[in-house]
């Protein structure tokens, strides 16, 4: 069989931030006629990789090949010209505009500065037609179609760029069965056309539904590029999280499960939100710590967020020590004595510029509203208690919270929610871009906690995390709940088997 | 690695007063050598008479616009309504003192009353309806407008009522009555907002809306009284204005003092992207724009070339506010000293 030609070569790409290597030596090569799939955690350079190909982000190292030609793009634009053609999640193009104009921008046909009407929507009309998609109207807005329809808008408008090279980033993260299916046509309809597909997803049934290889990223460094079909999943799966299994991970031996008779302090029943998580059964007890399980995108910040009333749930309900609730904010939870340390510190956790004491203080503060103003001596009070007890290093109370490390900002965030006493603390994603002495501190507290009769929830996407620190295990797998799982079944590779799910042969 | 690399901190920055009273002490050199009695303060049955008093007098409607446009902007948003809302006030105490023979008091409330449902309004629509601050406001600016033409029937409303004109002209303990309301209501708003939690509440919205809003801050509700306030201010301030004339002018009262407000509380420190905000720098900068005013009245420059100058000195304040700024000049400083 002879090698299809390599479409594009991406060889030794290197991409240096401040203080931070996002990648270093990494490798992709998609071919002609060819899905690729681009995998990997949080973390792990897809994203930065791709804005290297696409012109966003200039490499420091290595080369690009296009059809042999070493190409150096500087901007998407200079990009789309070289034949290279990104289709984002959130679609980047004009909603206001008709969905010819859409695919004729910036190449509108007519003479002397006058449009030509007509020929623009026959040409719309034409590519449509190419991708068996003449059910859209030309006319209409773009704005006014479904996601998917602007993406296929968007897919239409590469092709009529003449690209030669498709980049679908996160394509199907919003779409229903029936729309992703429709997606795969036009994406295999290309691809017998003779285009390279680079596909990123969070979705492993997908990946295996349709792509050719797979190249997989960890930690901003090239793992292996491998022919789908002689890959296992479970395989694939070790190789995104980045280690071999080690079942005799270390595990204390008193964590075991809570009995049925413990109090329950939170009971989901059917909690549900359209295209997030399909409905899921959670009972959060007293002497618990619930891990969650599951890849990037299986639905477990998304499960966090219908708890803790960050999301409006479409169905389903939450029972607070056996009484049902209403949770519409997440207001009302800090009021039934939830507490939830977001995975997102900087956007959803610290007051940047805020001082350590106010950043500490907030949530009771919140909690007890602007009247009920804790004195300066009681504000003190908790901060020296916590700066000690969770040992964070900072130079005193009034430094703004920014200037701490990830780790110091973290603990006072945990911090901060520990000070209003919660009954139930969610911990997503509680160590990342976390210094492994910290880490170690932080999963001690999580100890402490349940000992002290915290119920608490843990997110992470580090089995081995979850499996050191869990008495009860949640999976999640393609935004549902596959099974629960303590005591001894806790264990890495069985975990990883349920995340990766699919048949254990292949 | 994810990217938590930390930006350094520039050095503290002194005060950020420092240049605001800076140029405050420049006019006043100024002032005084173009008229050595410039500071000069006399008394006469027992109230005190002078410029520096005058400038506090005449700055007190903006110095309390510029309190209720700090909160504002310290949310991340701007209030365009408090000039009409000024008119809206002079115009409803008016009505009701002369058209309805209403006492003074329930005339004061009921006007104030009206503003602060105007700032409702701008609240809602922005907290509720998700409105740009800058739209909503600009809604209310034009409807306020239309409002204080509707009830005064677009004329002047002349009053004639000593115990209105004493809040504007009158003396209190030897000081004009505005100053009095304006320390009144700049103490209240201090121990309000820092010995209690309100201030952190406003900085927190701002510094980081959702980080607030996850930590359990009703963000919207904080978003929504702000404007409340600021509307309590514009009422005061309308009041005052109206009081100073004896009339209620539904067309030239409160004028652009949105837009000395704004200028006021950016000069004073406050940055308008929201966070931290200063009480006191609502203060000096509005004091900033009333000592220059009154600079360019005693030098006599036309009312109607005034603006330029004003403007001029508050770039210049601004761009000295400006760490680049101040970074470049040294550098040029020291290119020609080498």
């Amino acid at each position: 069989m002879i090698q299809p030609a390599p479409l594009l070569q991406m060889r030794g790409i290197g991409k240096y931030f401040p203080g931070v290597v996002a990648l270093a030596g990494v490798d992709l090569t998609v071919r002609a006629g060819e899905i690729h799939a681009l995998l990997g955690e949080n973390g792990a350079g897809k994203s930065t990789l791709i804005k290297v190909l696409t012109g966003v982000y200039q490499m420091d190292d290595g080369q690009i090949l296009l059809d042999g030609k070493s190409i150096r793009p500087t901007t998407p634009k200079a990009a789309e010209e070289a034949g290279i053609s990104t289709v984002y999640q959130e679609v980047n193009l004009i909603p206001a505009l008709s969905v010819a104009e859409n695919i004729g921008l910036g190449r509108q046909p007519g003479k002397l500065g006058f449009l030509n009407w007509r020929a623009l929507r026959r040409h719309a009309r034409e590519v449509l037609a190419r991708l068996d998609l003449q059910n859209i109207d030309v006319d209409a807005e773009l704005g006014s179609l479904s996601v998917a329809m602007q993406q296929m808008v968007a897919i239409a408008r590469s092709l009529d760029m003449k690209a030669k090279l498709l980049i679908l980033d996160e394509p199907t993260a919003s779409l229903d069965e029936k729309e992703v299916a429709d997606l795969f046509g036009v994406m295999r309809r290309l691809r017998d056309e003779g285009l390279g597909i680079i596909f990123v997803t969070h979705f492993l049934d997908q990946v295996y539904a349709i792509t050719d290889r797979i190249t997989v990223l960890r930690n901003g460094a090239l793992v292996g590029e491998y022919r789908t079909a002689e890959l296992p999943r479970l395989q694939l799966v070790s190789r995104m999280l980045g280690r071999e299994v080690h079942d005799n991970a270390p595990r204390s031996p008193d964590l075991i499960a809570a009995d049925e008779s413990a109090p329950r302090i939170v009971e989901a029943k059917g909690i549900t939100r359209r295209n997030a998580i399909a409905p899921v059964d959670l009972t959060l007890r007293k002497g618990d710590i619930t891990g969650l399980a599951g890849l990037l995108g299986s639905g477990r910040t998304e499960t966090a967020r219908l708890i803790f009333g960050i999301d409006r749930r479409d169905g389903g309900e939450l029972l607070v020590r056996g009484k049902p609730v209403e949770i519409k904010s997440p207001r009302d939870a800090v009021k039934h004595g939830f507490a939830f340390c977001s995975e997102d510190r900087k956007i959803e956790g610290i007051l940047p510029n805020l001082s350590v004491r106010e950043n500490l203080i907030f949530a009771l503060q919140a909690k007890r509203g602007a009247w009920k103003t804790l004195s300066r001596e009681e504000q003190m009070s908790l901060c020296n208690h916590y700066i000690s007890a969770l040992r964070i290093k900072t130079a005193n109370t009034e430094t703004p919270i920014r200037n701490l490390s990830g780790g110091n900002q973290q603990k006072v965030l945990l911090a901060r929610w520990l000070a209003t006493q919660p009954e139930l603390i969610i911990l997503d994603e509680p160590t990342r871009g976390i210094d492994i002495g910290a880490r170690a501190e932080i999963e001690q507290l999580i100890h402490k906690l349940r000992a002290e009769g915290i119920a608490v929830m843990l997110i992470s996407s580090e089995i081995e995390e979850i499996v050191r620190n869990s008495t009860r295990v949640v999976i999640l797998r393609e935004r549902r709940k596959t099974g629960e799982v303590m005591g001894d079944a806790i264990e890495p590779s069985r975990l990883m088997r349920a995340m990766a799910g699919g048949h254990e042969s292949t | 690695m994810i990217d938590y690399a930390i930006p350094q901190t520039p050095p503290p920055a002194r005060s950020p007063l420092v240049w605001p009273l800076a140029g405050i002490g420049l006019l006043v050199v100024l002032n005084v050598i173009i008229n050595p009695a410039f500071l000069k303060i006399t008394t006469l049955d027992g109230h005190l008479y002078g410029m520096p008093i005058d400038i506090l007098n005449q700055g007190s409607r903006a110095m309390l616009l510029a309190l209720g446009m700090t909160l504002v902007i310290a949310t991340g948003g701007i209030d365009l309504a408090v000039g009409s809302l000024m008119a809206v006030a002079g115009s409803t105490a008016a009505l009701l003192l002369v058209n309805h023979g209403v006492s003074l008091p329930v005339a004061m409330i009921a006007a104030i009353g009206v503003t602060m449902l105007g700032g409702l309004c701008s609240g809602l629509m922005v907290s509720w309806l998700g409105l740009q601050p800058i739209v909503a406001t600009l809604i209310m600016m034009t409807a306020g407008r239309g409002v204080a033409q509707k009830l005064t029937n677009s004329e002047v409303i002349v009053v004639q009522n000593p115990a209105f004109e004493y809040l504007g002209n009158g003396f209190f303990v030897g000081l004009p009555f505005s100053i009095l309301v304006v320390a009144v209501f700049y103490f209240a708003a201090y121990f309000f907002l820092r010995r209690t939690a309100a201030g952190l509440f406003v900085e927190a919205v701002g510094d980081n809306e959702t980080a607030a809003r996850f930590a359990g801050l009703a963000t919207s509700r904080v978003k929504g009284l702000v404007y409340v306030f600021s509307g309590l201010c514009a009422g005061a301030a309308g009041l005052l204005a109206a009081s100073n004339i004896r009339a209620a002018d539904p067309y030239k009262a409160g004028e652009m003092m949105e837009l000395d407000a704004i200028f006021a509380v950016v000069v004073g420190g406050t940055a308008l992207t929201g966070g931290r905000f200063l009480i006191a720098g609502a203060f000096v900068g509005a004091l900033l724009l009333q000592t220059l005013t009154t600079t360019m009245y005693v030098i006599g420059v036309k009312p109607s070339v005034a603006p330029v100058p004003k403007a001029l000195l508050i770039i210049v304040v601004c761009l000295m506010q400006s760490e680049k700024t101040r970074a470049w000049l040294r550098g040029l400083f020291r290119r020609k000293a080498s």
